[in-house]
């Protein structure tokens, strides 16, 4: 098989400030196929989007090199088409004129172009829309038309971010298998298509190969050929061995990770770890194994909100993992999902203080002011020599919650400042 | 007018309706007139030489017309300055340094200002010829209509969503492809909309900048302004009467015939979705429904398709970059160089300008005119204060009922398109029938014109209030003070705020006309800096109108930055 793609050595570094620097991608290595699908698996903060768009000329790695057809990529290429996760049609133009776009780009001639954007539209089902505007169509038929304006400047390779993650699950399984249908059966065989996503069962319904990346910094975790021929039932015991397998990959903690003021505390509002909590301790009660995917499925969570949940149950000493890789609740757990709400917030603020240095600062920092208050502004300067201002606002954001929840300190919105006092 | 991929089996099957004979015949018309109006234009002149003005009513369709072209051709000229120099700003770093903040301040300055400026300029620069009062006329038409459409254009270039940008850069658009396939279409709301106010305002200055007296010289261009001017002149009120009718006739056909099929034809370009047109217009139901001009529609959008596409454009088949190598530190030094320039020019401008006022006048003077600002403001202060208390509940009151509202705004958006300047006439005479006070009368004339985006805004700030947050109102009992307090002042404060700052810059233009009015020979002034400029102006001594406007803009920046934006920021912060 002709390498299409081959990525050395990426490595990308994202300046956070003049001190302080993130590794966002580190050592990916592989190469893509002609003819090949492949899933781009990883939780947010991995890298994978990010990584496509080094793939597709938008963005410059630190090092490393993309070679498409042995030439480095430095800019968007001819051959190479993307589909967004948003779908990005052009709201004033036509289905037909958002189709034509990238021919346009190309100077191909109208006459040609039209009749090859109406075949693209013809192909994808989309037929009868043409002279629609966006507007009027649903989620799933935009998302159509993105997956036809990128077929129709013929790619080598078709780059998907998150394409389907913005549809709702039966509307996005049916584009899938479309998709799937028209790759299997047309002379588009030849090929590629890389699909970044969170979504671990669309990944294994998807692709011929799976590169699960690690986060924090993304790398390459683990590669898996998914050897089922399609179409995939997702019921088959084979199928959900893979779906627990990537489960349990990514779950699995690797690393000790240093936690200081400085620790990227990922998005994980109370009543969302209470929520979780809850469901684990009922489950545990019942004697059963604390299985993620099936949980994840009961509370609506993907697989995102979930690692970060569990990240910080971990943290928290709330929960922990067994030896065969699965998880389920600690002593203090236990004592906090019996508790009522008075007494979960008292063991919640305890915990907040031992496990979390950053609402540790916050509330010691209050205590030192003789006035019993600090500006938000004072603590953001403290987290500017590991965070991005962005990031340092959204991190503090959930630690703010966390102790107004915990009854460890009070804020004002107004004067964005920290204090003690309760509200009158 | 939809742009739309051009059907050849429209043409085998058209077949003219009466619609078509209808809308050709009115299109001819409206070219015919305007060509016509293009070629008096610049017809020969002498300065000093008296332009004879005809007050009878028949005259006025031909006036109009002129007053017309002149702000069809101004606002040409303030879209190519948009599309140029507002894309330069939003492109360049370097270049917006310099452009933002000199837009931002003349933004500032009075439109009449720029007229008193420039005429004498352009007056020799067409010796002979009326193209030279006429430039300048259109000249001060252009700075009351470029700076929104310049602001709005630029605002929406810097905020096209970077997923749009991707995808022209990942499907490889030319930048000259991305400028009309992207930026443009999604600028395009805010541009017809600033548009249309933009023509809406500048009918107030037009009428002002037609009939001027400069250095001692009373130059009249045929157009409303003159006749206005005329009619004054010869206290005649008949005219008057027949030119605000007319006036009226124009601002309604305008916005029938322009402003709704524009702004509802630009809705669709709206990226938000589900949103339903607010505009309806019944011009572009008809376009619609006739076949020729849609062809012509059509035509005009394989035209566009072709513009877009010329191939001088297109991106280069052999996709090497035409990278011009230029060494870093190269580029460096002219960015260096270019702040330095900006910087050098900006202060010999400064120091020319005080020397220049210095020489010509005195501390005194200085301290004089800083004394009648200070008198504008009170004016100006008092009257936004009486306006909001008038139009705040009457505001809310509308807002709260949708249908009334509909018709509400729809008749406040003709009242502001009005030129109030017309009506001046008649509250001078009754201010000189009764012998009031016209330094305490005059500031009503000022806020007549303005007074309209304060309903607007309050209208508009109660209507968004949804209808379950109401029936919780109602719910929980809250009525009363508590329901003003606690449910609608919080709604309405930053609607508020933007009306009252759009108010307060109008009633700053307005005080050049309002402060000075005339009626016949008797003459009314108010001592403020208005007539102040006024009064120089027609002196022609213009350090002393470089020193009134540079007064006047210091006022507004200070009231501006000190004042409104901090409100305006503490309102935002709540929504």
């Amino acid at each position: 098989m002709t390498n299409l793609i081959e990525l050395r050595n990426i490595k990308k570094i994202f300046k956070k400030s003049e001190k302080k620097e993130l590794l966002v991608l580190d050592q990916i290595n592989f190469n893509i196929h002609e003819g090949e699908i492949i899933a781009l698996l990883g939780r947010s903060g991995s890298g994978k989007s990010t990584l496509l768009r080094i793939i597709a000329g938008l963005t410059k790695p630190t090092a490393g090199e993309v070679r498409y057809y042995e030439k480095p990529v430095l800019e968007p290429a001819q051959g190479i088409a993307m589909v967004f996760q948003h779908f990005a049609l052009m709201p004033w133009l036509t289905i037909l004129e958002n189709v034509s776009l990238g021919l346009e780009a190309l100077g191909v001639s109208k006459k040609e172009s039209r009749q090859r954007a109406l075949k693209a539209i013809d192909l994808i089902g989309l037929d009868g829309f043409e002279s629609a505007y966006p507007k009027e169509l649903s989620g799933g038929m935009q998302q159509r038309v993105g997956i036809a304006r990128a077929l129709v400047v013929e790619p080598k390779l078709l780059l998907m971010d998150e394409a389907f993650s913005a549809l709702d699950i039966l509307t996005a399984e049916n584009l899938r298998d479309d998709l799937l249908d028209l790759w299997t059966k047309s002379e588009f065989k030849k090929n590629s298509i890389l699909l970044v996503t969170h979504n671990i069962e669309e990944a294994v319904a998807f692709a011929d190969r799976i590169i699960v990346m690690d986060y924090n910094p993304g790398r390459v975790r683990s590669i898996l050929h998914i050897d089922l021929p399609h179409p995939r039932n997702s019921g088959s015991k084979k199928f959900q061995g893979y779906v627990e397998l990537i489960y349990k990959l990514m779950t699995k903690t690797t690393k000790a990770e240093i936690i200081d003021i400085g620790y990227r505390i990922p998005e994980a509002p109370v009543t969302k770890l209470m929520g979780l909590v809850d469901q684990i301790g009922e489950v545990q009660k019942a004697h059963k194994t604390i299985d993620l995917p099936t949980i994840a499925d009961d509370l609506l969570l993907d697989i995102d909100e979930l690692l970060s949940l569990t990240e910080i149950l971990k943290l928290l000493q709330f929960i922990k993992e067994t030896p065969e890789g699965n998880i389920e609740l600690t002593e203090a757990g236990l004592q906090f999902e019996k508790a009522d709400i008075l007494l979960r917030k008292k063991i919640f603020s305890t915990h907040l203080l031992i496990y979390i240095p950053l609402t540790k600062h916050i509330y010691t920092k209050i205590h030192d002011e003789p006035s019993r208050r600090i500006s938000k502004a004072q603590i953001l300067k403290d987290l500017s020599a590991y965070l991005s201002e962005e990031e340092a606002q959204r991190v503090i954001n959930v630690a703010i919650e966390w102790g107004r929840y915990a009854e460890l300190f009070a804020y004002d919105d107004n004067a964005e400042e920290l204090n003690l006092e309760n509200p009158i | 007018m939809k742009l739309r991929i051009w059907h050849s089996y429209q043409i085998a099957t058209w077949q003219p309706n009466l619609w078509d004979v209808v809308a050709v015949l009115l299109l001819f018309l409206a070219f015919a007139f305007l060509s016509w109006g293009a070629t008096q234009m610049t017809a020969p002149y002498q300065m000093g030489e008296a332009l004879a003005v005809n007050l009878s009513p028949s005259a006025l369709p031909y006036y109009i017309l002129r007053t017309i072209l002149r702000m069809l051709i101004a606002m040409f000229f303030a879209l190519f300055f948009t599309f140029t120099l507002a894309t330069l700003a939003a492109k360049n770093k370097h270049a917006r340094h310099v452009i933002i903040p000199i837009i931002d301040i003349l933004q500032s300055v009075p439109v009449l200002g720029f007229l008193s400026i420039t005429i004498v300029g352009f007056i020799s620069l067409f010796p002979n010829s009326l193209l030279g009062p006429e430039c300048a006329a259109i000249f001060a038409i252009f700075t009351c209509q470029a700076w929104n459409i310049f602001l709005g254009f630029y605002q929406s270039l810097r905020t096209v969503p970077p997923l749009f940008e991707e995808t022209a850069h990942v499907f490889q658009l030319s930048p000259w492809q991305k400028f009309w396939r992207l930026e443009v279409p999604f600028a395009l709301p805010s541009l017809i909309w600033n548009m249309m106010i933009s023509m809406s305002t500048s009918w107030f200055f037009v009428v002002a900048s037609e009939a001027i007296t400069v250095n001692k010289e009373k130059i009249l261009l045929p157009g409303i302004g003159s006749y206005i001017g005329v009619a004054i002149m010869h206290q005649d009120i008949a005219a008057i009467v027949y030119a605000i009718i007319a006036m009226i006739i124009v601002i309604l056909l305008y916005d029938q015939l322009v402003f709704r099929p524009l702004v509802n034809w630009s809705e669709k370009f709206k990226s938000g979705e589900n949103e339903e047109p607010q505009t309806q217009s019944w011009i572009l139901r008809f376009l619609h429904r006739t076949r020729l001009l849609k062809l012509i529609g059509e035509l005009f959008a394989i035209l566009f398709d072709e513009f877009v596409n010329l191939s001088f454009f297109q991106r280069k088949k052999s996709r090497k970059t035409i990278s011009l190598d230029i060494p870093p530190f190269i580029l460096k030094f002219i960015v260096y160089l270019w702040y330095f320039v900006i910087i050098t020019l900006s202060l010999l401008g400064f120091i020319l300008l005080m020397h220049f006022i210095y020489q010509t006048t005195s501390l005194t003077e200085i301290l004089h005119v800083f004394t009648l600002g200070f008198y504008t403001t009170l004016r100006i202060m008092a009257v936004v204060i009486v306006c909001s208390v008038i139009w705040v509940p009457i505001g809310i009151w509308v807002g709260l009922r949708p249908r009334t509202a509909h018709y509400v705004q729809a008749i406040a958006q003709l009242f502001s398109a009005f030129p109030m300047n017309l009506l001046f006439p008649l509250v001078v005479i009754w201010i000189l029938k009764y012998k009031l006070n016209f330094e305490i009368w005059c500031a009503p004339l000022m806020i007549l014109g303005p007074q309209w985006y304060m309903l607007f805004n309050i209208i508009a700030g109660t209507s968004t209030i949804p209808q379950n947050l109401r029936h919780a109102a109602k719910n929980f009992g809250v009525t009363g003070f508590l329901w003003f307090r606690r449910f609608i002042f919080p709604v309405v404060f930053p609607y508020f705020i933007t009306g009252a700052i759009t108010t307060v810059g109008g009633a700053w233009n307005a005080t050049i006309v309002a402060e000075i009015v005339n009626w016949g020979t008797t003459s009314l002034k108010a001592s403020g800096l208005g007539s102040y400029i006024t009064q120089v102006t027609a002196q022609g001594s213009f350090a002393k109108v470089a020193l009134g406007l540079g007064v006047m803009c210091l006022y507004v920046l200070f009231f501006d930055h000190l004042v409104w934006q901090p409100l305006y920021n503490l309102a935002a912060k709540r929504t």
